[in-house]
């Protein structure tokens, strides 16, 4: 028993001296208190750790702690010929990733020189995709979000409908998460019959039920009370901060990659870009609930565009060749041999290719040294700047439970932020 | 439709690069000349010595180019200077995005930083510091980001084994090279 008694108390000694060591004693007198959020906090949207400086239960300092989710993407890449670092992007944001796909594809296209190559099929299926791709996301982004703020359901409607465009995905690709499918020079394969049929049953059941999720939350008063005012921004600290995608949009600044510097021919497409004015967690919710109507409208277009034809460039230092050319001519079974063994050598060059994520703008810096394999792959994740504003727009103005809102509203995801 | 072999590795099929408008006033910085290397996008790369980082910036976010969008890092190891910082802008009335670099010698590598231009450099140039050990000077909190606090060496540099620090690659065709960490054989009696 004695024994015992002197054990706890050297425990206690020694937790009191450990945390005096690492500055984290708290002096029980002060007003401020500090909380450690995460990194396994079910509201942090993975393992995002945040320190909170509280005094009482307003916010005085609020401190982001990333990496907890580095992988080494950039590294990796380096190490990779061109055609099997397109599989690492699937990593990074993994909640968008034939958009991720699609971004790696055209800055190795521009190296390449054959962007203006891509057949239309592919074109088209690149946008159509892309879109699917961003409701989806958003999906999820609304679900969360609002589960976070208390409201379930949304979460419940949010992943039943996100399945059905999964089931899409796993339709072409095979794989329902990290499917690959756009590649440099195309798509990996051609769309399978019953493609069409399938999407176009999908959005018109998503057209009828897309309203009943504003619905479901704009109706009642709390959710207000909770978003409006909260985390707000202006137009020029929007930009000091590198801020992209409908967080910017949400202070006004109609930037979209989609329509400023169009890729994958978007500018054929007829859509809107949703704006707001104050930039709070509210306006945000509504860009992002009216960038799904547009999203809607651009994969019915692209339904009805969608031509026949090759999905790839006809080249076939780039592409595969097909199954019955290496069975029946020399030439693609060497070519073959020759892309999975060596890949191809675009000419020293770099290049920042950007596309719209679901988060903002996603870019991909490349260099290539002529060599078969990228001399720097740098992706430009869109949460890691968006991240950046999470503490100083809400340091000395909000509350506690305002940082579960504010991070629904950033809509970050780690696996980006950290590559 | 069969596939053919293509030749568009071929470099005289690439598209010419666009004609760079003269975005920096070359009197007011006569330091400042375009960068040698093939621009594949288009966009105009300027190279700017590490001195002139911050007052470029500043005038380029004064003639309009608002939008911070980027700050990474190369490393060219055997050659010097070794490596480079390269700086994304975006000018979004006119549409017109600019890449500046700055090239910084092996040997202590130190540019300005500039989140006193861009906030949103802050973790960019944290992530560069982590990753390649080029110290931004005068910056507000230059500590690791990705990697732990206590670690050693700079990951995305080239000579970083991509196996980690303590595990050197392993060389082809042999199992256990020497001078490798890990349990051995006893030797024979």
């Amino acid at each position: 028993m004695e024994d015992l008694q002197i054990k706890d108390r050297w425990l206690e000694d020694d937790e009191d001296q450990y945390l005096k060591d690492n500055n984290d004693y708290q002096d029980p007198s002060s007003e401020l208190m500090t909380i450690n959020m995460g990194p396994q906090h079910p509201s942090t949207h993975g393992v995002l750790r945040l320190v909170v400086t509280l005094r009482g239960e307003e916010v005085v300092k609020c401190e982001s702690v990333i990496g907890y989710l580095h992988t080494g993407i950039e590294k990796q890449g380096e190490t990779k010929t061109y055609n099997q670092a397109l599989t690492l992007t699937d990593r990074t944001d993994y909640l968008n990733p034939l958009i991720n796909n699609l971004n790696y594809s055209l800055a190795v296209e521009q190296l390449l020189g054959i962007t203006n190559k891509i057949p239309p099929r592919a074109q088209v299926a690149r946008v159509l995709l892309s879109e699917l791709q961003r409701i989806s996301s958003h999906l999820v982004w609304l679900g969360t979000h609002a589960m976070d703020l208390g409201a379930q359901s949304a979460f419940l409607y949010g992943m039943r409908d996100r399945e059905k465009i999964l089931d899409i995905f796993e339709m072409i690709s095979g794989v329902r998460l990290m499917t690959s499918f756009i590649m440099p020079g195309g798509l990996y394969a051609d769309l399978p019959p019953g493609f069409k049929e399938k999407v176009q049953e999908f959005i018109t059941y998503f057209k009828k039920i897309w309203p009943d999720y504003g619905k479901m939350l704009t109706k009642s008063e709390l959710w207000f009370e909770r978003t409006k005012g909260i985390c707000s921004m202006t137009q020029e600290e929007a930009l000091n901060w590198g801020v992209t995608g409908p967080v910017l949009r949400s202070t006004g600044i109609p930037y979209d990659v989609r329509k400023v510097f169009p890729y994958s021919g978007y500018e054929t497409y007829d859509f809107e870009v949703p704006t707001g004015t104050n930039g709070d967690v509210y306006d945000r919710f509504m860009v992002r609930m009216l960038e799904v109507n547009q999203s809607i409208r651009i994969v019915e277009q692209a339904l009805e565009k969608l031509p026949d034809g090759e999905w790839q460039v006809n080249d076939l230092k780039i592409v595969p060749p097909k199954k019955y050319q290496i069975a029946v001519t020399m030439e693609s079974l060497i070519h073959h041999f020759k892309l999975y063994t060596e890949g191809y050598k675009p000419v020293t060059g770099e290049v920042y290719s950007r596309v719209e994520s679901a988060r903002g703008e996603l870019a991909c810096y490349m260099v290539s040294n002529g060599t078969n394999k990228p001399y720097r792959m740098h992706l430009r994740g869109p949460s890691l700047a968006n991240l950046q504003t999470l503490g100083p727009t809400l340091e000395g103005r909000a509350m506690f439970a305002d940082i579960v809102a504010a991070i629904g509203s950033i809509d970050i995801i780690l696996g980006e932020v950290d590559r | 439709m069969t596939q053919t072999s293509g030749d568009t590795l071929n470099p005289e099929e690439m598209p010419a690069p666009a004609p760079t408008p003269s975005l920096i006033e070359e009197a007011r910085f006569p330091n400042v000349r375009p960068s040698p290397m093939r621009s594949a996008d288009g966009t105009p790369t300027f190279i700017v010595p590490a001195a002139e980082i911050v007052e470029v910036a500043q005038y380029l976010k004064e003639s309009g180019f608002t939008l911070f969008e980027d700050v990474t890092a190369v490393d060219w190891l055997p050659k010097e200077p070794r490596f480079q910082v390269v700086y994304h802008f975006l000018n979004l009335t006119a549409r017109q995005p600019i890449r500046l670099k700055v090239e910084l010698p092996g040997d202590k590598p130190s540019v300005p930083s500039i989140t006193g231009v861009f906030r949103g450099a802050n973790w960019f140039e944290r992530e560069v510091f982590d990753l390649f050990g080029i110290v931004f000077e005068n910056h507000p909190d230059l500590r690791r980001i990705q990697m732990p606090d206590d670690w050693e060496g700079h990951p995305l540099r080239k000579d970083y084994p991509i196996t980690g620090p303590r595990r050197p690659n392993l060389p082809s065709n042999e199992f256990r090279p020497e001078g490798r960490s890990g349990p051995t054989l006893p030797p024979a009696q």
